[in-house]
């Protein structure tokens, strides 16, 4: 038993979060294992941004525990827990817009990341820059990058942080299929290095891809949890996305094939 | 060359009160006081981007500290310390209460604050003497070197406030204030203690001001709460930043001093209608002139290289 709580990186337990009478999320429990990609899918309003604003501290939970690395963080406040080792992009990206690219970078070095001095936080700022492919807008303003390039940034921030968990919020939402494949490749180094990564994602093909395991969450509550193959065929969430006439239609066509 | 400059100048402001006449020391030692104002002002409303109303609050508070000390026969040096750490210690448990407000909230709690503090002197009559006034101990010395000793003072005080100003703009700091400026939950996010930062902040913006109100109440011996609870000692700071740049160290000294010199200037030649010609000036400079004064040699660079 013991063993188990303590091999788990990030563990929900019966996590609940309502904003007055809405119920976001519905006794959630969640474990996440070091060195995976868990997928977090489900439709709109679903609750995965909250899942990740209540494990970063934007909301407090409102029943529930979170643990990670075997200490409970909920009640926690933000900073706290980034300096723990969790660190997130935003659905919509949230730049220092009047900083460069390297202070914006610099920045989670510094107050994240350990860095002694403004002196170090720069210099693992331009690393972390080279290892994105950002290090030619070392000197931009972060206003003035294209959406992948801010989106790349938002990555490269949360890296500054050495994060020992890494909680991406569509980071591929609105980019083009070069752009996606690009940061697939990036999503993938970043495992290798030892990064858990919980992705929150549209796109089924990057789900498939990329992902070890997936989640689905449907107006609060986790409905299906399993291998990507295992999830795509849950009639749950079939009849989450697509409605329950084309899931009881699907299980015909099963078996009648 | 940038510092044989600097060195130049502090030479100057040291040998001046040997050179100027009592109006013109008067005039420079007012430039320093609101040198320490705009810097002051700097480190919340400029660096952290919140718009605080409370410098006059802060001011008066130290002023009235700075008096009432040394009515009850606390030495000179001491009941300034303490006006000034006072201050200080106000502003850390204010801030910590209002600095959860956001924009506008916090603008107008902020404000109100001097408008309390002046009450509470006002009718605090055994201890501030009330509308009366307060009369400060007599100094024993010659109005010379009254001028030059609050000169000197001043001026003192306003290299700390720089010093200061400088060391947090390269520290730690001022880096996670600016971020704060930009995106607090963003900052929140990579790990800043946003919370303790703004307080910090607040803080600074207390300390040198409270001194430099414990200054002024020995400075001119009657001090009454109309006019150190002045709601101008809160809004002048936030115009001289603004005028210079905001959230620079340089912008803050130049737009004080600007400003200073278009008061002067304006009070001399519009007795009777100088507030008004002021407030349009200022108005024009902050309107054409949003970056403040420190943008003016960029946007002429660009001009020459046809860019808009």
């Amino acid at each position: 038993m013991e063993g188990k709580t303590l091999t788990a990186l990030l563990e929900l337990k019966k996590v609940s979060r309502s904003f007055g009478g809405l119920l976001a999320l519905n006794e959630v429990s969640l474990k996440l294992e070091p060195g995976e990609i868990v997928g977090l899918i489900g439709p709109n309003g679903a609750g995965k941004t909250t899942l990740v604003n209540l494990v970063t501290a934007v909301y407090g939970v409102s029943a529930g525990e979170i643990y990670f690395d075997g200490q409970r963080i909920d009640g926690k406040k933000s900073h706290e827990i980034a300096r723990l080792g969790i660190s997130r992009t935003f659905q919509i990206v949230q730049p220092f817009p009047k900083m460069s690219v390297l202070e914006n970078v610099a920045a989670g070095a510094l107050f994240a990341g350990g860095a002694k001095d403004l002196a170090q936080a720069r210099a693992t700022a331009e690393e972390i820059l080279r290892f994105v492919g950002l290090s030619g807008f070392a000197n931009a303003s972060a206003s003035a990058l294209t959406l992948a390039d801010r989106k790349r940034l938002e990555l490269a921030k949360s890296l500054a942080m050495k994060p020992k968990l890494l909680l991406l919020d569509e980071v591929n939402a609105g980019l083009n299929p070069v752009e996606i494949q690009k940061a697939l490749e990036l999503i993938r180094s970043l495992r290798d290095r030892g990064i858990t990564i919980l992705i929150i994602e549209h796109l089924m093909k990057v789900v498939l891809t990329i992902c070890s395991r997936v989640a689905v969450l449907h107006h609060g509550q986790l409905i299906s949890q399993g291998t990507p193959q295992e999830v795509v065929r849950d009639p749950r969430v079939v009849e989450a996305y697509l409605g329950s006439r084309f899931a009881h239609r699907t299980q015909q066509g099963k078996r009648n094939g | 060359m940038k510092r044989t400059l600097w060195v130049i100048l502090l030479i100057a402001l040291a040998a001046f009160p040997w050179i100027g006449n009592n109006y013109a020391l008067r005039l420079v030692t007012i430039m320093m006081l609101y040198c320490v104002l705009a810097l002051s002002w700097n480190f919340i409303g400029g660096l952290t981007g919140y718009p605080s109303f409370a410098t006059a609050a802060f001011f008066g508070l130290g002023a009235y500290t700075g008096a009432i000390c040394q009515g009850q026969g606390v030495p000179m040096v001491v009941a300034w310390v303490i006006g000034s750490l006072l201050a200080a210690v106000f502003a850390t448990g204010l801030g910590l209460a209002i600095l959860r407000l956001r924009g506008h909230y916090f603008a107008i709690a902020s404000l109100v604050v001097a408008d309390v503090l002046r009450e509470i002197v006002n009718s605090a009559t055994p201890l501030t003497g009330g509308g009366m006034g307060f009369n400060l101990p007599i100094l024993k010395l010659g109005v010379d070197a009254q001028a030059k000793l609050f000169y000197y003072l001043m001026l003192g005080l306003a290299l700390l406030t720089i010093a200061v100003a400088l060391f947090v703009n390269r520290h730690r700091l001022g880096f996670g204030l600016r971020c704060i400026k930009q995106n607090e939950d963003a900052a929140n996010m990579i790990g800043i203690n946003a919370t303790v930062y703004k307080t910090i902040a607040f803080t600074l913006s207390a300390v040198f001001v409270g001194g430099a109100g414990a200054f002024y109440a020995s400075w001119v011996n009657y001090i009454e709460p109309g006019d150190v609870f002045d709601v101008l000692f809160s809004v002048k700071p936030i115009v001289m930043v603004l005028l210079g740049q905001a959230g620079t160290v340089a912008g803050p000294i130049i737009g004080a001093v600007v400003f200073l010199l278009m008061e002067e200037l304006v009070w001399r030649n519009f007795l009777t209608f100088h507030a008004g010609v002021l407030g349009l000036i200022v108005v024009g400079l902050i309107f054409f002139l949003p970056d403040g004064l420190l943008a003016l040699p960029a946007r002429r660079f660009r001009l020459w290289r046809g860019k808009p």
